[in-house]
Order: C-alpha cells, then sequence, then structure tokens
C-alpha cells in the first residue's frame, strides 16, 4: 500500500477534523451496512416483496374510498386511485426511510460501542432499505399503468429528482429524532406520532391543485412538494407543477435537513457513551 | 536507536470523565426537564457548590502516559474496572478523552469483540465480508484473502447457513478467522481470546504471533489469560484504578500483580443468578491471598440470586495459562441447588487440593443454569501463589514451570512387597 503514514490525533473536542475524510474512506462500510439491511430483508423473499406491497395496497383502497366516494374529490384526467397509489408511493418512500434512519442508531448501538465509524453511516444506510422497497413498489405498479391510460413519459425521468427529495427530507428529520433518542429514550415514540400527523398535512389522499385555498398553507410542509412531483413525473397530467409552493418546501426542507445534521454532528461524540 | 519515528502510539497524560448517575443521566426528556426544574430550584435555594459536579464522577482513566514503539507487543493488565477497556476505547475513537491526547501512527485495526457487526440472518459467507468490512478491510482485500480466511475457519462446510444456525464454536471460528487476517499496523485487542476452544485459540495466537514477527505489527493487547500474556508480550502495562501502575518487563509487572494478591476481580452479571464477591480465605474467614500447601483451601462466595430455581455454582481450578487442573461442580455431584429465596448470600467452600506445585494458580468461578451452561462467568475471579512444599525433608521444590506436573502424586517411599525379593 502506499508509504505515507497517516497519523491520527486524538483529543477532546477535535473528533471533527478527519470527518469529511473518514466519510470518504469508510464509504465501503456504508455500502455493507446499507447491504446488510437490505438482504436481512428481503431474505425471504416471498413475505420480504408481499410486506411491501399489502400495506400501500390496503391504504390506497382505503384512502381512494375515502376521499373519492365519500369527499368526492376530483382527481384530473386520471382514475382517482393512480392519484392515491402515488402519494403512497412517496409517503412509503419517506416513512420508511425516516423510521429507519431515526431508528439507526439503536439498532446500530452493538458497533457503535465496538468500533469507530462516522456515525453518519448509521442513518445514511438506513436510506438503502427504503429505496429499494420504493424501486420494488415503482416495477410492480408501473406496469399497470396503461391499464389507468397512463403511458410513459419523458417526466419519468425525473423521478429520481423527487426521491432523492424524499430521502433527503427523511434523512433530516431522522438525524434529529436519532439524536435526540440517544439522549432521550422516549423520543422513539415521536416518530410513529410524526408520520401520523405527516400523513394528513401531506397531500397523499388527494391532490393539492385542486385545493387553491389550501396549497401554499400545506407547501410548508417539505413533503407536500415530494409527493405532488411524484404525480407530476408519473401521471402525466396536464397542470404544471406549482413553483412557488415547491420553492417554500425546498426552503424549509433545507433547513430541516441542515439543523438536523448540525444537531447530529453536535451530539455524535457522546454516542458510544450513552448508547 | 530509536529515532522518535519508531514510536507508533504516544498516549499523553490521557483522561477519560464518566458521569454516573441519575443525576447526570435522563433517560427520558420528562426526567430532563424535572432534573431541570430541579436544579433551577436548587440554584434559587441557595448557592451552596458543596456536593458539587465531583459526588457523581468517575474518571475511569487518569493521567495515563506511555509510547510504544514499532514492532512491540504489549500486554495491558488490571482488575475489572481498572480502565484497560476504557482505554482501548479511547485508542480505538469509540469514546473522547476528557483530557490529554494520543497519537497514532499507521492503519489502526480494533478487536474489542468476536464477530462484532454478525448479523445472525445472514450466511457465513455474507458475514465475512459484513466483518471484514466492519473491521477496516477494504472489500478487494477481503475477496482476496477469502478463501484463506475460510480454510482457516475449518467451516466450509457451513458457509452458505445463516449465522444463527451455527453452534456457538464454529460462530468463534468464523469471527477469528476474520479477526486473524487483519493486516493493520496497529491491531488493538481486548479479551476476546478467552472464548473459543483452546486448540482453536492457540491456532489464532500462533497466526498472530506469525504477523507481529515477520511483519512488524505492533499489538496492544488486554488479557486476563496471564499466560498468554506471558507467552505473547515483551511489555506490560499494569492499569489500577485508572492509573498506570506499572509498565515493564512482563515477567516481573505479572509477577507484582500475582503476588500482590490482586486478580481481575468480579465484573459483569448473569441472567438467573450472578458472582457479586470471590475471595480467598483462611478457616477463620479471614482474608488470605496464598495458599501454603494445605489440603483445604477455603473460597468465600456471594451470590447473588433472583429466584431462579435451577442454578447452581461451578469453580475451576486453572493454571493461568488456560489449562483447567480442576472442577468443582455441586450442582452435577450431588444435585445442589442455589437458594430459590432472590437476594445475596454467602458461602465458604472448602475445596479440597491436592498438593500443588508451586506458582501461580486462579479459580474460575460461574453461576450455571442447569442444563444450559454457564450464566454469570467470571474467569479468574481469585488468582493465588501456591507457596513451595513443605514436609519433604530434602526440601526439592517442584515448581509449576518446570512443566513436570501440577501437583505432587505422594506415596511416600516405595514399599517393598512381602516376599517378592530374592
Amino acid at each position: 500500500m502506499a508509504a505515507i503514514e497517516e497519523e491520527l490525533l486524538i483529543e477532546a473536542g477535535r473528533a471533527d477534523r478527519h470527518y469529511g475524510r473518514d466519510l470518504w474512506r469508510f464509504r465501503e462500510l456504508l455500502g455493507f451496512l446499507a447491504w446488510r439491511d437490505i438482504k436481512v430483508r428481503y431474505k425471504q423473499t416471498a413475505v420480504g416483496v408481499l410486506w411491501v406491497v399489502i400495506q400501500p395496497a390496503v391504504q390506497t383502497l382505503l384512502l381512494t374510498f375515502v376521499f373519492s366516494k365519500l369527499a368526492r374529490m376530483p382527481s384530473g384526467s386520471v382514475p382517482y386511485v393512480a392519484v392515491v397509489l402515488t402519494g403512497q408511493i412517496a409517503w412509503m418512500l419517506f416513512s420508511s426511510a425516516f423510521t429507519g434512519a431515526g431508528n439507526s442508531l439503536t439498532t446500530n448501538a452493538h458497533l457503535i460501542g465496538k468500533i469507530y465509524f462516522p456515525r453518519l453511516l448509521a442513518p445514511l444506510s438506513a436510506l438503502g432499505v427504503a429505496l429499494v422497497d420504493c424501486l420494488v413498489l415503482l416495477a410492480l405498479t408501473l406496469p399497470f399503468a396503461p391499464l389507468a391510460g397512463i403511458g410513459p413519459t419523458w417526466r419519468w425521468l425525473l423521478l429520481p429528482v423527487f426521491m432523492a427529495g424524499a430521502l433527503l427530507l427523511a434523512l433530516g428529520a431522522g438525524l434529529w429524532i436519532c439524536a435526540l433518542t440517544v439522549k432521550y429514550r422516549d423520543f422513539r415514540f415521536v416518530t410513529p406520532f410524526l408520520l401520523q400527523v405527516g400523513m394528513f398535512v401531506t397531500p397523499v389522499g388527494f391532490s393539492t391543485d385542486f385545493l387553491p385555498n389550501w396549497r401554499d398553507l400545506l407547501a410548508l410542509n417539505p413533503m407536500t412538494a415530494v409527493v405532488e412531483g411524484f404525480r407530476w413525473c408519473l401521471l402525466g397530467r396536464p397542470e404544471p407543477l406549482y413553483a412557488p409552493g415547491l420553492v417554500m418546501s425546498l426552503v424549509t426542507g433545507t433547513v430541516l435537513v441542515l439543523t438536523g445534521f448540525w444537531y447530529f454532528r453536535r451530539t455524535e461524540r457522546q454516542f458510544a457513551d450513552l448508547l | 536507536m530509536a529515532s522518535s519515528s519508531d514510536i507508533v502510539i504516544r498516549v499523553n497524560s490521557l483522561a477519560k470523565r464518566y458521569t454516573l448517575g441519575r443525576e447526570a443521566r435522563h433517560d427520558t426528556l420528562r426526567d430532563a426537564l424535572a432534573q431541570g426544574a430541579r436544579g433551577l430550584w436548587r440554584a434559587l435555594q441557595s448557592r451552596r457548590a458543596a456536593g458539587g459536579p465531583g459526588d457523581n464522577e468517575f474518571w475511569a482513566l487518569r493521567d495515563v502516559t506511555f509510547e510504544v514503539r514499532r514492532g512491540e507487543v504489549v500486554g495491558i493488565i488490571g482488575r475489572n474496572g481498572a480502565g484497560k477497556s476504557t482505554l482501548l476505547k479511547v485508542l480505538s475513537r469509540i469514546t473522547e478523552p476528557t483530557r490529554g491526547s494520543v497519537a497514532l501512527r499507521g492503519r489502526v485495526a480494533s478487536l474489542l469483540e468476536v464477530g462484532t457487526g454478525f448479523h445472525p440472518e445472514l450466511t457465513g459467507r455474507e458475514n465475512i465480508y459484513l466483518n471484514g468490512a466492519v473491521m477496516g478491510m477494504p472489500r478487494a482485500e477481503i475477496r482476496r484473502k477469502f478463501d484463506e480466511i475460510v480454510a482457516f475457519s475449518e467451516i466450509e462446510r457451513f458457509l452458505d447457513t445463516p449465522v444463527k444456525r451455527y453452534s456457538s464454536g464454529m460462530y468463534v471460528r468464523l469471527a477469528f478467522s476474520v479477526a486473524a487476517h487483519l493486516e493493520p499496523d496497529l491491531l488493538i485487542i481486548d479479551e476476546v481470546l478467552a472464548v473459543g476452544d483452546l486448540a482453536f485459540q492457540r491456532k489464532c495466537l500462533a497466526k498472530m504471533e506469525e504477523v507481529t514477527r515477520t511483519r512488524g505489527r505492533t499489538i496492544l493487547f488486554v488479557s486476563h489469560q496471564l499466560g498468554s500474556i506471558r507467552h505473547l508480550t515483551q511489555r506490560c502495562l499494569l492499569l489500577s484504578q485508572g492509573r498506570l501502575e506499572l509498565d515493564g518487563a512482563t515477567a516481573s509487572v505479572l509477577d507484582r500483580y500475582v503476588r500482590a494478591g490482586e486478580g481481575p476481580g468480579v465484573a459483569g452479571q448473569g441472567r438467573y443468578a450472578s458472582i457479586r464477591e470471590a475471595r480467598l480465605v483462611n478457616e477463620a474467614g479471614l482474608a488470605c491471598p496464598g495458599h501454603q500447601g494445605e489440603a483445604v483451601l477455603w473460597l468465600e462466595l456471594v451470590v447473588e440470586t433472583t429466584g431462579h430455581t435451577e442454578s447452581s455454582l461451578e469453580c475451576t481450578l486453572t493454571d493461568l495459562e488456560g489449562t483447567r487442573l480442576g472442577l468443582y461442580s455441586p450442582g452435577h455431584f450431588t444435585g445442589w441447588r442455589l437458594p430459590a429465596s432472590p437476594g445475596l448470600h454467602r458461602f465458604r467452600l472448602p475445596l479440597a487440593v491436592p498438593r500443588l506445585a508451586s506458582g501461580q494458580y486462579g479459580i474460575d468461578v460461574c453461576t450455571t443454569n442447569h442444563g444450559k451452561g454457564p450464566d454469570h462467568y467470571v474467569s479468574q475471579a481469585v488468582v493465588f501463589e501456591s507457596a513451595s512444599l513443605a514436609g519433604f525433608p530434602a526440601q526439592w521444590e517442584l515448581r509449576k514451570d518446570y512443566a513436570a506436573g501440577y501437583f505432587i502424586l505422594d506415596a511416600g517411599n516405595p514399599r517393598p512387597v512381602e516376599g517378592s525379593s530374592s
């Protein structure tokens, strides 16, 4: 290997110095951790895939019934179920990534107590499972798109941008939760609560295009832009993306991610002592 | 000769403080708020700083300074709670020091546990990759050494079986094999050699020895197996209550450690019953660090029970090098069980021992969960020195390190059989 001898200085309060370098050096471990989680999840393949499908399928049916049949919300040029399903896929991606990242330090507590790695790898690697689940879900639903009169368009190519958005938001929120959970164990119970509330303030079961009075308020929730983005990409409806909402979501989302990162880094050094 | 560039570890006035107790740690947010309110109330009441922060503080390391040169193999010993593990954790960057500094040179790998990162659902093959990555081996290196690791572990047949179906022996073998193939410049090892079967332990030690000898690797390692410390290291650090008590040639440090009647001591706990105290006493119950060749060794134990009815005790006499010399197991001998009532129980065991060769010995004590093996295992709960053997007129001494035997087979002088001489 290289003849260059690395020197490492360990001192109180100095853990940050090599953070960037360490992240790069441990990139393979990041891959392995994500791979481990995915592998374990899909170990019993039939059950793994089934589980990914059942939950959104049932919820999609329920939401379609509530919003379309009971509330009689419009859905534009596509069947209502397509509106809900796209919302569901986006929401599932976020919620499972958020849950995973939020629990990542406690599920990896054992590793954290025994080896060094930049702790950021734990929440980051948790995003992998959510992404794979989402891809499986897309692969299983997209073939049925023509049945709803939806054909592939160039917009489908932009979907990864919104998927990345969902993952980033999940990471930001997850960083807050996992760092807080290390210190205050009861933050574990916050995640399901937040997700429940989030589901109502995110347009999962309806489209904001038909709620002009509410959409500015809803845009404060950065997931609104992601969900609407998924619809815009996949459904191919004529309505354009609502730009002011997108900008607003971008701002709140950035704040969430940056503060999450800041708080995580600030508390990171004590993780091993507290877990 | 030793230029400063030869120094690979430089530890300077290292100190680590842990804050103990309820006061400082809030397990729930409510606790934190309540604590904050209480603190505020107290601050309002008076400014008395008495009972200050010192109360809940615990210095796991205090002012530890030492240097290690390239290629040195250094052992670290001390009672449980002396700060050995904390030192290794600071050196491995798992936890931050409170004061002082450490400068490390070269690629560091730390092995604080066997099989860190193993996932029970994954197969042996997958776990080799995962564990390798966790230990800091690049993927290309794992791939290159894969066959060697598998061959070393001797579990080829089970490579594609999930690790959860492995016996504990197989699990340890696989984990050790990965560890034995690490190639860092600096290897930090905690008490990991204590598990696994003896033959395989020896194989790993041999492999690690080979690695150090041929490639000038530096090893720092904690062990309660004084035998492996003696065998592997030339230099030894003795920690006591967070301080570096002694730093010198292994033989002299070990000698002093054992002579002081110290042993690793008792730590940890079991699921059903835990050993809380273990010491050697004399017949009157007074502490007695040595053994002068009496026929009975009095061992006093304090055991904490939880109300489990199937627990018993076991003691194993060892030579401190890993050889087990004798077993006391009332659970198996007579079906004895620990009291079913939860609480602390004190026992005095008169262990009938043969006349031991002079030298150092240890007694492992464990609680057993009947039929399911050890519950709380305390390796070398006591160590003691057996003095030379009185009673032989010739003053000849059988010493353990002659490797001629562990105890005297005394038959007096050979007696001629009547009428057999012709």
